[in-house]
C-alpha cells in the first residue's frame, strides 16, 4: 500500500519538477495578490496588520485553485488516468498519493513564502510563526477538498471557473480557522483551539476526500 | 475464462449494440470489427470495467467483473487509444513508473531490454516529447514485452506503427496467446497473428452482432 | 413524508411515475394555496402587532418558512442523490435536479426577505450574522450543484457528479455552520443576534407553521412539475414518452 502511494508521489513530483513554470506561476500569483492589498487599502501599518491573516489566507486559497485544474487533467488527456483507474490497488489510494504530491508542490511553497509576505504587513514574529503554522496545518485540507472539485469538473466545459464555484464554499471552514488562528494571536488570545480544529479539518479532508474523488474520477472516465 | 452475455451499449441516445454474447478461453483471441462509431472502443472499455454496461453482464473466471474489482484488474492489461505516455518523462521512466503504479516489479535492465525490443534503443533517456508519434506508440507498446497478465485488451494497437513494428506487436500477441493468455483487440489493419485461435465479432447497425469462429487468417 | 417515500420507491420508473405525478400536482397546488392563504391571513390580519418591531416583523411569515425550506430541500436533494448513486435508479437523479432550483429560490428568498427585515429592524441590509452567512453559503452550494449539472452534457454523468457534490455538501453543511458560528462569536461587533428573538405569540407561531406548510406543498408541486419535464426531455426517444406526447397532439 505504502509502496504504491510512494510510487504516485514520486511520479507526480518528478513530473512537477520537469515543468516548474507552473509552480512558479502559482507562487508569483500568490505574491502579487498579497502585494496588491496594501496598494488598495493604503499603507497604514495598523490596518494592514488587521487585514494580514485574511488577505494571506484568501490569497493562499486562490493560489491553490490555480493549480487544481491540472491535478487530473493532464493524466486524463494522455490516458494515464485510465491506467491508474485500472491499476490493481484502490483508486482512492492513488488519489491520496496525488493529493500529497499536490500539496508538496502547491501548498508547501505557500507555507514557506507566507512569513516573508507577512513582513510586508508588519506582522510580529509570533504572528508570523502562527501564520506559517496555520498554513502548514491547513493547506493539505485545501489539496484534499480541491481534489473532489477537480475530479468532478474533469473534462467539463468551463471547468476552471466551475471548479472555483464548487470548491471555494467548501474551503470556508479552513479559511475561518486558519485566519482565525493568526487573528487570535494578534489579539493576544491563544491560537491553540483554532489550530486543533484546523488539524481536524485537514485530517478529515485528506483522508475522506480521496473516496468521493475516486468515485468522481470513475464517473468522468465512463 | 472471459464470458460476455447479452451486453448492451447506449451512448447518448443511440443504442450502439445489444445482445452481444461470446466466450473466450485461454489461448484465444477476439478480433473486434466494425465501422467507426460502431462501439468497438466502448465494448473494450466495458470489458475493462471502465464503462458500465447499459445491460448484460461480463464474467471473468465465472464471476462478474464488478464483483471481482481489484482481483480482475490485477489480471488485466489495457492499452487505449491514448498512449498513457508522459511527455515530460523519458521512455524508460515512463514504463518503469507505469509498472510500479500497476504494482509490478520491473527492474531497469528488463525495462531497457523491452525498449530495445521495440526499437527505441538509444532513445531511453530522451524526453518523450521529442519522440515521433510512432515512437511514442512503440514506447507504450513496450509494456507488452514483459507483460504476463492474462487478459490483454488492446484498442488499435497497430495505429501509427510501421511494418516492422506491426509484425513485432503481432508476434508479442502471438506469444501471449501461446502462453495461454487471452486477447481482445480492434484494428482496421488486417494483420496475421501467428498461431492464434481467432474469433471475430462484427459490430454494426445496433442489432445483435454475430460472432464467427475463423481459423483462417484475417 | 414516509408515505411519500414509499410511493416513490414503488413508482421508481419514470413511465409509471409520470402520470402519477400529473395527478398529484393539482392537489399539491390546492393545498399550497389553502395553507398559504390561511397562513398569510393569520400573519397579516390576525396576528398582533409586535411591540418592539411594529408591523415590519410580518415579513417573517415568509422569511422563516423560506429558510426552513432552503435547508430541508438540500437534505432531501442529497437524499435523492445518494439513493441514485446507491441504487442507480433513474428517477432519483431527476428528483435531485428538479429540487435544486426550488431550494436555491428559497435560499435566495430567505436572504432577500432577511435583508428587507433587517433594514427597518437593525438599520442595515446585511449583517455578518452566523445564520445569514451560512444561508449565503448554502445558496452558493445550490448554485454550484446547478452549475455542475448544467455543464455536463450527458445526463447520467451529470446526475452522478451532482450526487457526489450534494453528498459532499451535506457532510460539509454542519461543519460550515459551526465554523461560521465560531467565527461570528469571535468577531462579535455591533451585530444583532437573531437567536434573541422575542418569545412568540401562539397566533404568530400558527401563522408561521401554516405558511411553512404552504411553502412545502408549493415545493412538492413545483418539483413534480419540473421532474415531469425532465423525464420527457431525457426519455424523449422512448416509446412511453412518444405515446404521452402523441396523446396530446
Amino acid at each position: 500500500m505504502l509502496v504504491s502511494i510512494r510510487a504516485v508521489i514520486g511520479r507526480d513530483l518528478r513530473l512537477a519538477m520537469r515543468r516548474q513554470s507552473d509552480i512558479i506561476a502559482a507562487l508569483f500569483f500568490f505574491i502579487i495578490v498579497v502585494s496588491l492589498f496594501p496598494l488598495g487599502v493604503g499603507p497604514e501599518a495598523d490596518q494592514l496588520r488587521r487585514l494580514a491573516p485574511g488577505v494571506l489566507w484568501v490569497a493562499a486559497l486562490l493560489a491553490t485553485m490555480l493549480s487544481l485544474p491540472r491535478l487530473f487533467a493532464d493524466d486524463h488527456r494522455d490516458g494515464t488516468l485510465e491506467q491508474l483507474a485500472l491499476a490493481p490497488q484502490p483508486l482512492a489510494l492513488i488519489v491520496f498519493g496525488k493529493v500529497i504530491a499536490h500539496w508538496l508542490v502547491a501548498g508547501l511553497p505557500l507555507v514557506l513564502l507566507a512569513p516573508v509576505l507577512g513582513i510586508q504587513f508588519d506582522l510580529a514574529n509570533d504572528a508570523l510563526a502562527i501564520l506559517a503554522l496555520s498554513l502548514l496545518i491547513g493547506t493539505p485540507a485545501l489539496s484534499g477538498i480541491g481534489a473532489i472539485g477537480a475530479a468532478l469538473t474533469l473534462g467539463v466545459r468551463g471547468g476552471g471557473v466551475l471548479l472555483s464555484l464548487l470548491v471555494l464554499p467548501l474551503y470556508i471552514p479552513v479559511l475561518i480557522f486558519g485566519a482565525g488562528a493568526v487573528d487570535a494571536t494578534l489579539s493576544g488570545l491563544g491560537a491553540q483551539a483554532h489550530l486543533s480544529l484546523l488539524g481536524a479539518l485537514t485530517l478529515g479532508g485528506v483522508f475522506f476526500a480521496p473516496w468521493p474523488t475516486a468515485a468522481a474520477l470513475r464517473i468522468a472516465l465512463e | 475464462m472471459l464470458e460476455v452475455s447479452n451486453l448492451e451499449c447506449v451512448r447518448g441516445e443511440r443504442r450502439l449494440f445489444a445482445g452481444i454474447n461470446f466466450r473466450l478461453d485461454g489461448g484465444e483471441m477476439l478480433y473486434l470489427q466494425g465501422q467507426n462509431g460502431s462501439g468497438k472502443t466502448s465494448l473494450l472499455r466495458m470489458l475493462c470495467g471502465l464503462t458500465p454496461a447499459a445491460g448484460g453482464e461480463i464474467f471473468w473466471r465465472g464471476r462478474p467483473i464488478g464483483q471481482l474489482g481489484e482481483e480482475f484488474r490485477a489480471e488485466l492489461c489495457y492499452l487505449g487509444h491514448q498512449n498513457a505516455i508522459k511527455e515530460e518523462l523519458t521512455p524508460l521512466e515512463n514504463i518503469v513508473s507505469a509498472a510500479r503504479l500497476a504494482q509490478e516489479t520491473l527492474d531497469e535492465d528488463t525495462a531497457v531490454d523491452a525498449l530495445e525490443r521495440v526499437g527505441l534503443r538509444g532513445r531511453e533517456d530522451l524526453a518523450c516529447r521529442y519522440l515521433s508519434q510512432g515512437q511514442k506508440r512503440r514506447a507504450a507498446l513496450s509494456r507488452l514485452v514483459h507483460e504476463r497478465r492474462a487478459l490483454w485488451v488492446l484498442d488499435e494497437p497497430y495505429v501509427a506503427l510501421d511494418k516492422a513494428a506491426v509484425d513485432l506487436v503481432a508476434g508479442l500477441i502471438g506469444a501471449h496467446l501461446q502462453r495461454g493468455g487471452l486477447a481482445v483487440l480492434t484494428t482496421h489493419q488486417p494483420v496475421a497473428v501467428p498461431a492464434a485461435a481467432l474469433r471475430e465479432l462484427w459490430l454494426g447497425n445496433g442489432d445483435a452482432a454475430d460472432v464467427r469462429d475463423s481459423s483462417a487468417r484475417c | 413524508m414516509s408515505e411519500r417515500v414509499i410511493n416513490w420507491f414503488k413508482y421508481a420508473s419514470p413511465q409509471t411515475f409520470y402520470p402519477l405525478a400529473g395527478k398529484l400536482i393539482p392537489w399539491f397546488w390546492a393545498l399550497a394555496a389553502i395553507f398559504g392563504l390561511a397562513g398569510l391571513t393569520i400573519g397579516f390580519l390576525l396576528a398582533p402587532t409586535d411591540e418592539q418591531q411594529g408591523e415590519g416583523y410580518r415579513i417573517i411569515f415568509l422569511h422563516v418558512p423560506a429558510s426552513w425550506m432552503s435547508m430541508f430541500i438540500y437534505l432531501v436533494m442529497a437524499f435523492w442523490a445518494g439513493t441514485g448513486l446507491a441504487f442507480n435508479t433513474r428517477l432519483s437523479g431527476m428528483m435531485a435536479s428538479a429540487l435544486a432550483p426550488t431550494g436555491a429560490l428559497f435560499a435566495f428568498l430567505s436572504l432577500w426577505t432577511g435583508a428587507l427585515w433587517g433594514k427597518p429592524m437593525w438599520g442595515t441590509w446585511w449583517v455578518w450574522d452566523a445564520r445569514l452567512t451560512s444561508e449565503l453559503i448554502l445558496l452558493f452550494l445550490y448554485i454550484g450543484f446547478i452549475a455542475l449539472q448544467a455543464a455536463i452534457d450527458d445526463p447520467r454523468r451529470a446526475d452522478k457528479a451532482g450526487a457526489i457534490l450534494a453528498l459532499v455538501g451535506v457532510v460539509n453543511v454542519p461543519i460550515i455552520y459551526f465554523s461560521v458560528k465560531w467565527w461570528n462569536t469571535l468577531h462579535q461587533g455591533a451585530s444583532v443576534s437573531l437567536t434573541k428573538a422575542p418569545s412568540m405569540a401562539a397566533m404568530m407561531l400558527w401563522g408561521m407553521i401554516l405558511c411553512a406548510l404552504g411553502c412545502w406543498m408549493y415545493s412538492i408541486a413545483v418539483a413534480l412539475m419540473r421532474v415531469r419535464t425532465i423525464m420527457l426531455e431525457r426519455e424523449r426517444h422512448t416509446d412511453w414518452v412518444r405515446s404521452v406526447l402523441g396523446e396530446k397532439e
